[in-house]
C-alpha cells in the first residue's frame, strides 16, 4: 500500500439544472478515501450519496455539472482527463456496483459473453480470456462457475446477478470501487452473503471502496470510516465505531434514534423521529442546513453556518454545539398508553389455508397448510425471504386470489368467503391492506381527497355532510391536514403518500389491515413516524394488523405474534418474545443471525447456502433440509416435520427437539439491529 | 404524539423544486418547444383556416364553371390554373379541405370512443373475453380498410354519415388493441385491487379508476390515426365512394381530372395531391410531436 489517497474530494459542487436554474446538490464536500480504506456514506434519500459516486466516474446526467473543486483518483485529477483518458481511467481503476444488477447486466448476453468482453478490452482474448472469466466467477464463490458462464441474467438470482456484477467490477483490478445500495434490493439472508463476500474480498484486494447505503447497519458492519451526509454536506465524519457509538452532529443523533433498536417494542414506547424535511436541492441554506429540523438550534445556527469542527482523532462535526449533540430532546414523546393485555376471543381464525397455482403443469404450491390465530388489537408479523408465501397468504386473507378448497377464514367468528365478491360488505371493509409502494396504491390521477372520499363512501357508508366532516377526522388521525386534500399523489413525499393509503385502509374501521412492507421504500426518519402511527391508530382502534416485512427490527417492534414462512409453510408460530428470543426453528435462527448489526457485536454467524428452492419443486421431507445448517440426518430428507408446540403457543416445524435446540442455541443471544 | 413530525410542516408540494408543473403542464411545455409539434400543427391550422374561412378570400367561386377559360395552366389570373370545366384550381384547393376536415376527425373520434371502450373492457377482463374479441379484432385488422370500406358503403349507400361509420368502425380495433395494451399493465397497480377491496363495479374500475392513466397512449394513437383517416376518406372519395360532387374535396377533384394528366394538365392534380400530402404530413408530425412529449 502507498500513501497516495485512492480518493480526493476537494470542495467538491454539484448542481442540477432544472427549469433553467443551476440548483446545488453537492456543496463544497471534502472527503478523502485512503488507499485500502472502506469509506461508508450514510445519508437519508436526496442528500446527495449518488450524485458523489457519479461524479467520481463523471457520469453526471445530463443536467448535471460539476459547479466546483476537484476530484482526485490516485492522485490523479479526474477533471482534467480528455475523453480518452477518461474512458481509460474508468476501465482501468475505478469500478461500481449499482442497487439493481438486474439493470446492470445487459439480458441479451450472456453472462460469460459479457465477463470475457471486459478482458478482450483489456487485450486478452480467447481461450484466456475463457479461463480469467472462470476465474473471477470463483473469486466471488459463485457454485458451478462454468454453467453459469452459459446463462443468460435472468436466469440467476437476485443475489447471484449481484455476484456477477461485482465479479466484473474486480475483473480490471481496479483500485477504487464504488458500491451504490449495492445489498438494498436483495433478501436479509442474501444481503448477509453478499456482505460477507466484500468483506473476504476486501481482504484478498487492495481496492478502496466508497460504501453508499441509507442502511446504518450495513455500512457500520462493512466500513472502517463513516462519513453523514445532509443536503450535499458533509455533516459528521470518523471512524464507525466513533460515529455511530458516540454521534456528534444531531442529525447523526436523530437518524440513529429512528431504529427500533435493541428489541425495542410498540408498547415500550414510540421511536424517535425526525421533524420536518430534508432541504430541497438547490434550497439557500443560511446558517446550519439541519437548523430547521433540530432542536437545539440557536439564533446562531440559523444565522452563522457552521464550519467542520475539527474534534480529534479525525473525527469532524459540522455543527456548533457539537459537545452537546446527544443531549438532543427527542421529537416524539416516548410514552405510551399502557394497554391492558386481552384475551377477547381471536378476530381471525386461519385453519388449513393452502394455495396451490398451475404452473405449466406443476403445481406451485404458494402456500401449505397455514393456520394462525390473531386477537383483536393484536399484530402478526409475516416474515421469510422474497418467495415464502407472505404475500399469497396476505392476499387469500383479502380474498384477491381464491384459496384451495378446505381450509377456512374466520372473521370473529363467522367465515369467510374465499372470493371477494362474495364476501358482504362489512367483511370487505373489515379486512383491508397498506399496500408496499403507495405510487401503485394510490391512483395518480386522483386527488387525496377523491381517493379519500371515494372509500369513505364505499367502506363507510357516508355521503354529504357527515363524509365530509369523517373525512377531516381521517385526514387528521393520520397526521395530514386539509391542505393535502386538494393536491394528486405525486405532489407528496414517500412518507405523506404512505399516510394517504393509511389513511384509506382506515376509512371504514377495519378490524384487520395487512401492512405489506409499508415502510419499505422510505427513509429510517419517515419509517418510524410510519411505524409511530401504526402503533398509535392500533392502540386507539383495537384493529390487528398482519404485519409483513424483511426488516426483523421493524417487525419485532410492532409484532406480537411471529409466523416465520419458508415455501409457503409456517416454519415457527408464536409470541413475537418467544420466537426472537429463542430457542428458535434453524431457519428463524439464519434470518436473525443475516440482519446487519449496529453495535457491531459478532454473534456467530450462520449463512444459508444456496438459494431458496423452487415452490414448484420442493424438497422432499423438510422443505429446509437442503439449506439447514442443523440438518441432523436422513429423516430430515424423508420426513417432513410437524409444527410440534415446544411451548405454550409457540410451535417449531423441526425433527430436532425443543430441549435439544434449546441447547444447541445457548451459547449466544440473537438480537436484531 | 408525533404531530411535529410532518403536519406542521409545508407539505413538499410547497417547495418549489419538487413539486414543477402537473404531468399535463409538463406535456404542454414539452410541446411548446417541439419543432415537429408546431410545425405540424402550422400546417394543421392554416388548412383548418382555409375550411372555415377560405370561401371569403378565395378570388373565385370555387363552384362556377367558366368553359371558355377551361384547362388553361397556371397564371397571374389564376394562380394554380383552371380544371376541364374552367373552375379556378387555387379556390378550390383552398376550400377543398372543408369536407375531408369534417370527416376524417369525426370518423376519428368514433374510432377513438368505439376502440377505447373495447379496450378497456378486453384489457379488464382478459381471459375468454379477451381471446375472443382479440382473435376477431385481428381477422378484421387484416383485412385492408378500403375494402371493408367498398363493402359496407356498397351496402349502405354514400353518405358522408357512412363514411364516417364505416371508417370509424375500422379504425377502432388498432385503437382497442392500444388501449388494451395500456390497461393490461394499469391493472396490475395496487390501485386497481384497492378499489376491488372497496367492491367497486367492473365500470367504475375501468372508467374512473383506469381511464385517466391511460389517456396519454390514447391521445397519442388518435392523432396517428386523424392522419390515416384522411389519408382513407381521400382515397374513398377518389374511387367515387367518399364525398360526393360537387364539393371541391380534393380527392374527388383528383379522381375527375387524373384523366387530364395525359394531355399534360399536370396542374388539375398537382396542386390537390400536395393539398392532402401536406395535411397529412401536418398531422403525423402533430403526431410525433405528441408522442415525444408523452415519452420523454
Amino acid at each position: 500500500m502507498t500513501d497516495k489517497n485512492a480518493l480526493e474530494l476537494k470542495d467538491l459542487s454539484v448542481a442540477y439544472r432544472v427549469g433553467r436554474r443551476n440548483r446545488a446538490v453537492l456543496r463544497n464536500l471534502n472527503l478523502t478515501i485512503k488507499a485500502g480504506e472502506a469509506y461508508g456514506l450514510v445519508g437519508e434519500s436526496g442528500c446527495g450519496k449518488s450524485t458523489v459516486a457519479l461524479s467520481v466516474v463523471r457520469y453526471l446526467p445530463r443536467n448535471g455539472s460539476i459547479t466546483g473543486g476537484s476530484i482526485a483518483l490516485d492522485g490523479e485529477d479526474v477533471m482534467t482527463l480528455d475523453a480518452e483518458a477518461l474512458r481509460r481511467a474508468r476501465a482501468d481503476s475505478v469500478s461500481m456496483v449499482y442497487q439493481d444488477p438486474g439493470k446492470a447486466l445487459n439480458p441479451s448476453l450472456r453472462i460469460g459473453r459479457q465477463l470475457t468482453e471486459i478482458f478482450e478490452l483489456a487485450g486478452i482474448g480467447g481461450q484466456q480470456a475463457q479461463d480469467k472469466a472462470l476465474a473471477m466467477l470463483n473469486r466471488v464463490r459463485i457454485s458451478d462457475p462454468a454453467s453459469v458462464m452459459q446463462r443468460y441474467p435472468h436466469q440467476l438470482s437476485g443475489g447471484m446477478q449481484q455476484r456477477v456484477a461485482i465479479a466484473m467490477a474486480l475483473a480490471n483490478d481496479p483500485s477504487m470501487l464504488i458500491l451504490d445500495e449495492p445489498t438494498t434490493g436483495l433478501d436479509a439472508t442474501v444481503e448477509a452473503e453478499v456482505l460477507d463476500l466484500i468483506a473476504q474480498l476486501r481482504r484478498e484486494l487492495s481496492a478502496s471502496i466508497l460504501f453508499i447505503s441509507h442502511n446504518l447497519a450495513v455500512v457500520s458492519h462493512m466500513c472502517d470510516r463513516v462519513g453523514v451526509l445532509y443536503a450535499g454536506m458533509l455533516v459528521e465524519e470518523g471512524s464507525t465505531k466513533d460515529v455511530f457509538n458516540d454521534p456528534r452532529h444531531p442529525y447523526t443523533v436523530a437518524l440513529l434514534r429512528c431504529l427500533p433498536r435493541g428489541g425495542q417494542r410498540k408498547d415500550q414506547g414510540r421511536l424517535d423521529t425526525i421533524p420536518g424535511f430534508l432541504p430541497g436541492i438547490g434550497a439557500t441554506i443560511t446558517g446550519c442546513a439541519f437548523a430547521d429540523r433540530c432542536a437545539l438550534a440557536t439564533e446562531r445556527c440559523r444565522t452563522e453556518p457552521p464550519p467542520l469542527y475539527e474534534l480529534g482523532e479525525g473525527r469532524l462535526s459540522r455543527c456548533h454545539y457539537h459537545d452537546k449533540a446527544q443531549s438532543l430532546p427527542r421529537a416524539t414523546p416516548a410514552d405510551v398508553p399502557a394497554v391492558a393485555p386481552k384475551q377477547a376471543p381471536p378476530v381471525l381464525q386461519v385453519e388449513g389455508l393452502n394455495k396451490t397455482y398451475g404452473s405449466h403443469g406443476h403445481p406451485l404450491r404458494a402456500v401449505k397448510d397455514v393456520s394462525v390465530s390473531l386477537r383483536p388489537g393484536e399484530t402478526l408479523g409475516l416474515v421469510g425471504e422474497s418467495g415464502s408465501g407472505k404475500t399469497t397468504f396476505a392476499r387469500l386473507l383479502l380474498g384477491l386470489v381464491a384459496p384451495d378448497d378446505g381450509g377456512s377464514i374466520e372473521l370473529e367468528g363467522k367465515k369467510l368467503a374465499p372470493r371477494l365478491a362474495s364476501r358482504s360488505e362489512d367483511q370487505v371493509k373489515a379486512v383491508q391492506i397498506v399496500f408496499q409502494n403507495p405510487d401503485s396504491a394510490l391512483n395518480r390521477s386522483h386527488s387525496i381527497r377523491h381517493i379519500l372520499g371515494r372509500a369513505l363512501k364505499r367502506l363507510g357508508g357516508l355521503t354529504g355532510r357527515t363524509l365530509d366532516n369523517r373525512l377531516e377526522e381521517l385526514v387528521r388521525s393520520v397526521r395530514l391536514t386539509d391542505r393535502h386534500l386538494a393536491v394528486k399523489p405525486r405532489q407528496l413525499s414517500g412518507g405523506l403518500k404512505q399516510r394517504v393509503a393509511i389513511a384509506r385502509a382506515f376509512a371504514g374501521d377495519p378490524r384487520i389491515v395487512v401492512c405489506d412492507e409499508p415502510t419499505s421504500a422510505l427513509d429510517v426518519s419517515v419509517q418510524a413516524a410510519i411505524l409511530n402511527l401504526l402503533a398509535d391508530l392500533q392502540s386507539r382502534q383495537d384493529v390487528s394488523y398482519i404485519f409483513i416485512s424483511h426488516d426483523l427490527g421493524v417487525v419485532r417492534y410492532l409484532s406480537d405474534k411471529i409466523a416465520v414462512l419458508y415455501l409457503g409453510r409456517i416454519m415457527e408460530f408464536g409470541p413475537s418474545e418467544a420466537v426472537f428470543s429463542g430457542p428458535h426453528h434453524p431457519y428463524t435462527e439464519a434470518l436473525l443471525s443475516a440482519v446487519p448489526k449496529l453495535d457491531r457485536t459478532e454473534a456467530s454467524r450462520i449463512r444459508l447456502d444456496g438459494e431458496i428452492p423452487s415452490a414448484a419443486n420442493p424438497p422432499s421431507g423438510c422443505v429446509f433440509h437442503t439449506r439447514c445448517p442443523r440438518k441432523i440426518g436422513t429423516i430430515c430428507e424423508t420426513k417432513e416435520p410437524e409444527l410440534t408446540e415446544a411451548q405454550l403457543g409457540h410451535t417449531i416445524r423441526c425433527h430436532i427437539p425443543y430441549d435439544e435446540l434449546a441447547r444447541l442455541q445457548k451459547p449466544k443471544t440473537v438480537e436484531p439491529a | 404524539m408525533s404531530a411535529t413530525d410532518t403536519a406542521k410542516l409545508p407539505a413538499p408540494a410547497a417547495a418549489p423544486d419538487t413539486a414543477p408543473r402537473s404531468p399535463w403542464g409538463e406535456v404542454l411545455h414539452s410541446l411548446s418547444r417541439s419543432g415537429t409539434f408546431l410545425t405540424g400543427l402550422a400546417i394543421v391550422v392554416f388548412w383548418i383556416v382555409c375550411a372555415l374561412f377560405g370561401q371569403y378570400f378565395v378570388p373565385y367561386d370555387p363552384l362556377a364553371s367558366d368553359i371558355i377559360n377551361a384547362l388553361t395552366p397556371p397564371s397571374a389570373d389564376h394562380w394554380f390554373g383552371t380544371d376541364q370545366l374552367g373552375r379556378d384550381v387555387f379556390s378550390r384547393v383552398i376550400v377543398g379541405s372543408r369536407d375531408i376536415l369534417t370527416v376524417a376527425p369525426l370518423a376519428t373520434i368514433l374510432a377513438t370512443i368505439a376502440g377505447t371502450a373495447l379496450g378497456l373492457l378486453i384489457g379488464y377482463f382478459r381471459g375468454i373475453v379477451d381471446d375472443i374479441v382479440s382473435r376477431v379484432l385481428e381477422a378484421f385488422m387484416a383485412i385492408p380498410v378500403v375494402i371493408i370500406a367498398l363493402l359496407a358503403i356498397v351496402a349502405l349507400g354514400t353518405s358522408k354519415i357512412t363514411v364516417i361509420v364505416v371508417i370509424g368502425l375500422s379504425f377502432a380495433p388498432i385503437i382497442a388493441r392500444t388501449v388494451r395494451s395500456a390497461v393490461l399493465a394499469e391493472r396490475e397497480l395496487d390501485y386497481v385491487a384497492a378499489a376491488k377491496l372497496r367492491h367497486e363495479g367492473a365500470l367504475h374500475t375501468m372508467f374512473v379508476e383506469i381511464l385517466p392513466n391511460v389517456i396519454p397512449p390514447i391521445l397519442v394513437e388518435t392523432t396517428v390515426r386523424l392522419g390515416y383517416a384522411i389519408f382513407a376518406v381521400a382515397t374513398l372519395s377518389f374511387m367515387g365512394f367518399g364525398i360526393q360532387p360537387p364539393s371541391p374535396d380534393w380527392g374527388l377533384s383528383i379522381s375527375s381530372n387524373y384523366g387530364m394528366i395525359g394531355g399534360g394538365f399536370w396542374w388539375t392534380v398537382l396542386f390537390d395531391a400536395l393539398a392532402i400530402a401536406s395535411l397529412v404530413i401536418g398531422v403525423n408530425l402533430v403526431a410525433d410531436g405528441v408522442h415525444g412529449a408523452f415519452n420523454d
